[in-house]
């Protein structure tokens, strides 16, 4: 591999990224590696989401494969006393079931676009509702609280120190990255451009449509529930607002397309910055303005899919190379 | 034996019936049309020989294989290639990328460079467009790219789904003289068209097709011959 300038800046900031959780930060640490390890998973979760929406498969519902992982997994360990590692399998595993309910039909009727994306946010609004409607063993709208193993342990992956979850974010995040590369190098990248171009035409030269579409959701899904896994065990509390239906599941849409769907970082850049916001604005206005964040998002997504498709990253990186025109999204 | 025969194919929507019996047959190097008016049944044929939608009855058969009900992407992989209705090109893929396209499936794959020369040499125009937009083309140089992006996938047989459809008639004179170029590589086409006269000068035979059943069939200087077809679409 050669030593190319973006290379060698790229090494050196994982290497300040790896280290940041020895510099001694007084009092903050334990905030600024809180916030830094939510950014981590739920760029992973972005990065997850984008794999669908960057070929105009634009699900406004993740929220269903985060609540189906994070809760599957906290109940299984809550009832049962089943380790996340097997819970957690068992977790993925059913987001790759309702991945399989809702995008197989869509993918043979031929339901796409902006049907497709309202398939989704009722779907993501289903498990919100199933939810809260299992009251007796999911807490309903209160929530659940993961119960806590006698101490810190690999088998009930709980850990009281921030610092563990740190590097546990930090790989899950580096094994986003690794999943997105290896897509975007395939055959299968190229066969989802063109389904998602026009899927007359991609049958037409031979691209098996409903399997790369089937595949592509399943593998999204699949790392959603994940994210949703790792935020669970993280938080140790999950609750239907957070992680399940339309709030959550626009939250993740809108980092990414701030940050750039189409492009590595694209969803990393969004996720931190939108992190970023929502913490000052919940530092500097307290409790006093509640929805504050969610009205600046409002605008900003507004403004960024009209005059910026391609995100804050995409469109930097495109002024960067010129060599190949970002491609413009789907007007789904 | 044929290249690709159907016998009896019966094929249609839910309830709704758009073939009946429809035997048919295309020798190897041969180009054959599928005329007719609109509602025939036309697009219907190619879309059971192209394996969208399986025949009801009848069977369907390419260099001895049976692919009645195969879907797509087998058809293509035997050697089928189709040019459907309105192009149907990646239009935010460049010219190379629809090309590469075309080459999806291994076999293609494989041969890609010797394809891409072959398709460069045929229509030097594209060749010169590489790096633009399908969808900045002009009309003339979307319908090579089309027709590019079929042959890219090496194959044995290439069925054109109306290639006139909505095209200026000066257009339609040139998209002739893209095929016919095409056909004096020699290979074997079958052509589904509603611009009868322009189509029996290309061909060698062809099918008449009415309500979705064949009406007539034989060699295309006979066919544009016979008084009925000229009064009623050729016009004359």
């Amino acid at each position: 591999m050669t030593v190319t300038p973006a290379r060698a800046a790229g090494a050196v900031l994982l290497a300040l990224i790896a280290l940041a959780p020895l510099v001694p930060m007084a009092g903050m640490k334990q905030y600024v590696l809180h916030v830094v390890i939510q950014i981590f998973v739920w760029s992973f979760i972005g990065q997850a989401w984008s794999l669908m929406g960057r070929f105009g498969l634009v699900s406004l519902g993740h929220g269903a494969f985060l609540g189906v992982g994070a809760y599957a997994v906290v109940l299984l360990w809550n009832f049962y006393g089943l380790t996340p590692w097997v819970g957690g399998a068992a977790a993925i595993a059913l987001s790759v079931v309702v991945a399989l309910v809702v995008a197989y039909p869509c993918s043979r009727f031929g339901i796409i676009g902006h049907y497709f994306a309202l398939v989704t946010l009722a779907v993501g609004e289903v498990v919100r509702l199933l939810i809260i409607a299992e009251r007796d063993w999911t807490g309903g709208s209160l929530g659940v609280t993961l119960k806590a193993a006698s101490d810190a342990s690999l088998v009930a992956m709980q850990y009281a120190d921030k610092r563990v979850w740190y590097y546990a974010g930090l790989g899950l995040w580096l094994f986003g990255l690794w999943v997105w590369a290896r897509l975007d190098r395939s055959m299968a990248r190229a066969a989802m451009e063109a389904i998602g171009e026009d899927e007359t035409a991609a049958a037409c030269v031979g691209v098996r449509v409903t399997r790369f579409k089937l595949r592509i959701t399943v593998l999204s899904a699949a790392l959603t529930a994940l994210g949703g896994i790792a935020y669970a065990q993280y938080i140790t509390y999950v609750n239907p607002e957070t992680l399940a239906g339309i709030g959550v599941s626009l939250r993740i849409v809108f980092a990414v397309v701030l940050g750039g769907m189409y492009s590595l970082l694209g969803p990393t850049v969004g996720t931190a910055l939108t992190i970023a916001l929502s913490e000052w604005l919940r530092i500097v206005f307290g409790v006093k303005f509640i929805g504050m964040a969610e009205t600046i998002y409002g605008l900003l997504l507004v403004i960024f899919i009209i005059f910026l498709p391609a995100g804050i990253y995409g469109s930097l990186a495109a002024l960067v190379r010129r060599r190949r025109p970002a491609p413009v999204p789907a007007t789904a | 034996m044929s290249m690709l025969e159907l016998r009896t194919v019966t094929a249609g929507y839910g309830q709704f019936t758009a073939l009946w019996d429809v035997s048919l047959a295309v020798e190897r190097g041969e180009a054959v049309a599928v005329v007719g008016p609109n509602g025939a049944g036309k697009t219907t044929l190619l879309r059971v020989i192209s394996g969208v939608i399986p025949p009801r009855h009848g069977d369907l058969v390419f260099e001895g294989a049976s692919l009645a009900g195969r879907p797509a992407h087998e058809v293509v992989a035997h050697g089928i290639a189709h040019v459907p209705e309105g192009r149907r090109l990646f239009p935010k893929l460049t010219v190379a990328e629809n090309l590469k396209m075309g080459a999806f499936l291994p076999r293609a794959r494989k041969a890609y460079r010797e394809s891409l020369e072959r398709v460069s040499a045929l229509f030097p125009a594209l060749a010169e467009r590489q790096k633009q937009r399908a969808g900045s083309l002009s009309g003339g140089e979307q319908q090579m790219l089309a027709i590019g992006r079929a042959l890219m996938s090496r194959p044995q047989l290439i069925l054109f789904d109306e290639p006139s459809m909505g095209l200026a008639p000066v257009m339609v004179l040139r998209l002739f003289d893209l095929i016919r170029r095409v056909r004096e590589e020699g290979y074997t086409m079958l052509i589904v068209e509603q611009n009868v006269r322009q189509v029996l000068k290309l061909v060698d035979r062809a099918y008449l097709l009415e309500v979705g059943r064949v009406r007539m069939e034989g060699r295309a200087a006979e066919l544009s011959e016979q008084d009925f077809v000229r009064k009623a679409y050729v016009g004359l």
